[in-house]
């Protein structure tokens, strides 16, 4: 019955529906670009390492002058092997130290990052080798001139390809490439990863940066549940360390992945909820011209629905009647909106390469929110309807 | 004795702002089993308020109404409905089909709001019957707007029947007709009264009323008159104008 009213003047409903189609399209189209977008930071993030804490010089306050991580220099060389040594739970360190310097290889030259680290490097950031092999423990005591090369670098010093074995000049350093990495990508603040050479810390200190201090150190835990504790254990290590009495503050900071991926996760849900929100203004819009059009039909129907009081019909049934209308617009326009989303998210995720997650929650939801809109917008005039006196309605013109 | 209806010293006021309407005042009649009474009066006689008391569209304000043995003035609206569903059939001058909505629908209506729920093949067997009752078994099909004003107000006799009523109430059934299809409607309802079926009809054409059995007279929401009528048989009426109409060919 109530489908029938709406095919008799199908524009009509096309058009109303239109507005419950727009927003809730928007709505899943935006969510699922939003998780999308969650997804592909969280992969990045992942990509850091495994079960990876990374420590940091600085955080510290003396006379009065303060400052965060890096501020100071405060790690050294002899923190990271007590920290690989002392505690349990550590699988892996990676002293890191890290300068920018013009590398010279034959005719091409390439100014870029030189990362000195422990031969454990590649396994704590989970980063496998195309060609040759990583440095070992006995390369890095030995402070030898070797280095591992990104892709990006392998591709600017020998555009012709052969990277692998051949002789490259850091500053005035001559050093032989071992190993060539696979490609990661860009990192979580959009750096690319591949643009470095990695060489061994010792290395680095000795023959390019002259200095003993540490930018950073790579800590790998056991596993995941250990994060937390091995957190706490390098805070304790290195407070002991550092001389720091109870109540000072810490010279370092520990940050581990998880409190990385926390932040970021954060900051991707407010975009996600931001975006729903903006998107939900125009759900609401369908719903009052559900409202709107569900007021003109109990109008102009006035006569059909005191012929329907008159041959018997209760206002229930008249109410049931045009509620139904309105929940089969909203309900209808909501599922075309939710193909349209999906449609959506999924030409955007193509165009921009992106992953689109549209959850069945949010399409659930979606389905539910209109079914409600139908209810809660229909309510009213279909409650106009049922209070119509049948004397006055059949009078009607 | 089994009235049909039975009104008890029915009042019926309006308040409109200051002034009181006093539209019926003190009717008291009895319709039996079977009758066919035409309800006459000038407008503003109070016929049309009186109908909708009849029909339980309204309530009177004073008064008792019994309705085949129920008495009716002081239901509910929920409770009124259902008296209309089950023991009234409506007829109206403007016939009040609902358009772009075929006749067998339209006269299976009041089956969809019966308690009752009945299956869709015994309604369409009950409205298919109901058509054939009126003459328009070939025509089940068609849309309001494909038929004539005659054959609109079958349907709509049609749709009063469907539920088996206790009372067929008909306001100014031939207004919107010519004077031969207004005859071969009171035709058709001759034809039910003589099944048995009660029929009421608000009218104010005297030409119409002498089809009736009993005629009652309003004026001034009072009862002035109640007589009974030499009856004209519709179908000898119709023969005698169309008789005229070819005489007048002729000639």
């Amino acid at each position: 019955m109530a489908v029938r009213a709406l095919k008799r003047n199908k524009m009509r409903t096309m058009l109303t529906m239109l507005g419950m189609i727009i927003g809730v399209g928007a709505v899943i189209a935006m969510v699922s670009i939003g998780n999308g977008a969650k997804v592909q930071v969280e992969e990045r993030i992942a990509s850091l390492g495994q079960n990876m804490l990374l420590v940091f010089p600085g955080s510290f306050s003396a006379n009065g002058v303060r400052s965060g991580w890096m501020g100071r220099r405060s790690l050294t060389v002899e923190d990271a092997n007590a920290v690989a040594r002392e505690l349990p739970g550590v699988a892996a360190v990676s002293p890191e130290n890290n300068t920018h310097l013009q590398v010279i290889a034959g005719d091409q030259n390439w100014w870029t990052r030189i990362a000195g680290e422990g031969s454990a490097y590649l396994q704590i950031r989970q980063w496998p080798l195309a060609q040759g092999s990583m440095f070992d423990p006995r390369q890095v005591r030995a402070a030898a001139k070797v280095c591992v090369v990104g892709q990006t670098v392998a591709k600017q010093l020998f555009p012709y390809g052969g990277a692998l074995g051949k002789m490259i000049r850091i500053r005035n350093m001559p050093c032989r490439i071992i190993g060539i990495l696979q490609a990661k990508g860009l990192s979580p603040m959009g750096g690319d990863e591949d643009d470095i050479i990695v060489v061994p810390y010792t290395t680095e200190l000795q023959q390019l940066n002259d200095e003993s201090w540490l930018d950073a150190m790579l800590v790998q835990a056991d596993s995941r549940e250990d994060i937390p504790i091995v957190q706490q254990e390098i805070t304790g290590l290195l407070r002991q360390r550092h001389h720091i009495r109870p109540g000072g503050n810490d010279d370092f900071t520990v940050r581990s992945q998880e409190d990385i991926a926390q932040t970021a996760d954060a900051m991707t849900s407010i975009m996600t909820r931001l975006l729903a929100g903006i998107a939900s203004v125009s759900l609401l819009v369908g719903g009052i011209g559900i409202m709107n059009i569900m007021l003109v039909s109990v109008t102009e129907r006035t006569r059909e629905i005191g012929i329907r009081l008159a041959v018997g019909a209760r206002g229930k049934d008249i109410m049931l009647q045009f509620l139904i209308e309105a929940i089969t617009l909203s309900v209808l326009g909501g599922v075309t909106g939710i193909l349209l989303g999906v449609g959506i998210s999924q030409l955007i995720a193509a165009k921009w390469n992106a992953p689109a997650m549209t959850s069945a929650a949010s399409v659930l939801g979606a389905f539910l929110f209109s079914a409600a809109v139908g209810i809660f917008f229909g309510f009213y005039p279909a409650r106009k309807a049922s209070q119509l006196d049948p004397i006055e309605a059949l009078r009607f013109e | 004795m089994n009235a049909v209806i039975q009104l008890e010293n029915v009042h019926k006021t309006y308040h409109t702002g200051d002034v009181d309407v006093q539209a019926v005042r003190g009717v008291s009649l009895a319709v039996r089993k079977g009758e066919f009474v035409a309800i006459m009066g000038a407008s503003g006689s109070g016929k049309s308020t009186l109908m909708n008391i009849i029909g339980c569209l309204d309530r009177a304000t004073q008064g008792r109404y019994l309705l085949d043995g129920v008495d009716v003035s002081q239901l509910d609206r929920d409770d009124l409905a259902d008296i209309r569903n089950q023991k009234i059939g409506f007829v109206f001058q403007g016939f009040n089909l609902l358009s772009r909505t075929s006749a067998l629908e339209n006269v299976e209506l009041p089956m969809l709001y019966t308690r009752r729920h009945s299956p869709g093949t015994e309604r369409h067997e009950r409205a298919r019957r109901a058509l054939e009752l009126v003459g328009l078994a070939g025509r089940a099909d068609h849309h309001p707007n494909q038929l004539s004003g005659g054959q609109q107000q079958r349907v709509a006799i049609a749709r009063a029947l469907i539920n088996d009523p206790a009372l067929l109430l008909a306001d100014e059934p031939t207004g919107n007709l010519d004077s031969q299809t207004g005859v071969e409607i009171m035709g058709v309802f001759q034809k039910l009264n003589a099944g048995g079926i009660t029929i009421v009809m608000v009218t104010h054409e005297l030409d119409i009323a002498r089809y009736t059995r009993r005629m009652i007279i309003l004026r001034d929401g009072k009862v002035v008159a109640d007589e009974g009528v030499d009856r004209l048989n519709a179908d000898e009426e119709l023969l005698r104008l169309r008789q005229a109409h070819e005489a007048a060919q002729l000639a």
